[in-house]
């Protein structure tokens, strides 16, 4: 399913991100980092809620604009009952629609909030996607404080929120097209191997995005998915060239972008809803308006996991949704 | 693709563990702790003019104590990482997942939080320490009377 949009545009983007982001090669790049996982907040909970009301400040401030000129806030996190966006979305006051994907939610909110601003429902949306690593760890792992090792293949929760301001106005980047995707389990039933969960799906919605919009792959300055690790990113490029055919040239993946793999402790990259947004809010859109990069693909991709199910022996079920970025010339 | 051709693609992939290197370091480091703790049991017998099978509680809850110190401290986490079963298997292991979880739970109140989930990782060394006691145990009767 691949829909084409003549009018949505993100004019401005809003990044926090925590200390270990802040260590990365990319810290320039984000609006605002902090030294610590509280933010001033008692809990990581909390914290991460802080995260997106600042990075929701952060954009407001940039377009001069308040919360009230805003017409909806679509935000999502990997907290169970997505608590982090709903607190948040509680003191901010805007229409809200809270939403879970995993770490594939950023372009899941992007599609939502683009698809009613084409259809003229709304003018003004802020789309939100966090993640916050102690909190993740605490609910999906084991306690933060614990040592026990890890195998190579696992990644690092970021920490951070990248908030985008979606309109009709022709500034900044203009979202083309967008593909939806479908659930895709392959059989994995490791948690720790998340990159080989989520690349098929990845594959998948590459795949019919180039056979709907009958493009080569090559169309695009860059196909970056979102966060399928070192390890996943391997998989995919092999994955796609056995079961479609096609060499992926120009690619990358953010979970390999955000830190830097061989100076920091985080396996085989960053995870989270927040580490494709804010690797693309930032770096990516920082190349775009400098004309580096003009057409990117954007293909956030989550694993649909729960420890409850993968106690349960199932399988882990995964998804990817994928925009067509363009700068506006 | 079918899911047994894609497993094999994700082998490939996959980067092995280093098993030698880790298994040497937990060796080196667990029989360090052996040797400490040997120590410790010689220490507390000779203080307190106690035989060392009485000791021996004082050195496991010595060990217990400093597992669980030096993770409040913040930093054994990063020790447990390196020496990996070096540090697990050996008391302070327990100490140190017992620890990290009454930590993380804190914040949730004194029973909800610490009380409910402080042994949610240890929790199951106690139940089958104590079902592996009761079964030997048995064996033990039936084999040899007691």
């Amino acid at each position: 399913m691949t829909f084409r949009y003549k009018n949505v545009y993100i004019n401005e983007t809003g990044t926090v991100v925590g200390p270990e982001e802040k260590k990365g090669p990319l810290n320039n790049y984000f609006d605002k980092s902090h030294d610590d996982f509280y933010f001033g907040t008692k809990t990581w909970e909390q914290a991460e809620s802080k995260l997106i009301e600042e990075a929701v400040d952060i954009t407001l401030g940039k377009l001069e604009k308040n919360r009230f000129d805003m017409d909806l806030f679509i935000s999502g996190d990997l907290l169970n009952q997505i608590v982090a966006s709903n607190y948040a979305a509680s003191t901010l006051n805007i229409p809200y629609l809270g939403i879970y994907n995993a770490c594939a939610t950023s372009v899941e909110g992007l599609i939502i909030g683009a698809n009613m601003i084409e259809a003229n429902q709304i003018k003004h949306c802020l789309c939100s996607a966090s993640s916050h690593n102690n909190a993740a760890e605490k609910q999906f792992r084991y306690p933060v404080e614990y040592g026990g090792p890890k195998p190579k293949t696992t990644t690092f929760t970021t920490t951070g929120t990248a908030v985008a301001y979606l309109t009709y106005n022709k500034k900044g980047v203009k979202i083309e097209s967008a593909t939806l995707g479908r659930v895709i389990d392959m059989g994995i039933k490791d948690a720790y191997e998340m990159g080989a969960v989520m690349a098929p799906a990845a594959a998948d919605t590459i795949f019919r995005h180039l056979q709907n919009t009958k493009r080569e792959a090559d169309y695009y300055d860059l196909i970056l998915t979102g966060d399928l690790g070192s390890v996943g990113k391997k998989i995919l490029v092999d994955y796609m060239y056995t079961e479609y055919g096609i060499e992926l040239h120009h690619y990358d993946d953010t979970a390999a972008m955000i830190f830097d793999l061989e100076r920091q402790s985080v396996y085989s990259g960053g995870s989270g809803p927040a580490c494709a947004p804010l690797v693309t809010y930032s770096y990516i859109f920082h190349q775009m308006r400098k004309k580096k990069l003009r057409r990117v693909l954007l293909v956030a991709t989550g694993a649909l996991m729960s420890t409850t199910m993968v106690n349960q022996k199932l399988s882990i079920p995964a998804i990817a949704h994928a925009v067509s970025l363009e700068v506006v010339e | 693709m079918e899911k047994n051709k894609y497993k094999h693609l994700v082998e490939k992939h996959t980067p092995k563990e280093n098993s030698i290197y880790n298994g040497l370091v937990a060796f080196v480091v667990g029989g360090i702790m052996g040797v400490l703790g040997q120590l410790l049991i010689d220490l507390y017998s000779y203080w307190l003019h106690i035989p060392s099978s009485e000791a021996s509680p004082y050195m496991i809850i010595t060990f217990i104590f400093i597992g669980c110190l030096l993770t409040c401290f913040g930093f054994f986490d990063k020790w447990v990482h390196f020496a990996k079963a070096g540090l697990i298997v050996p008391i302070t292991g327990f100490a140190h997942s017992m620890m990290s979880a009454a930590l993380e739970y804190r914040k949730e109140g004194m029973i909800t939080g610490i009380g409910a989930n402080m042994l949610k990782l240890s929790g199951s060394v106690i139940i089958f320490g104590i079902v592996s006691a009761y079964v030997f145990g048995l064996i033990r009767l039936l084999l040899m009377g007691g």
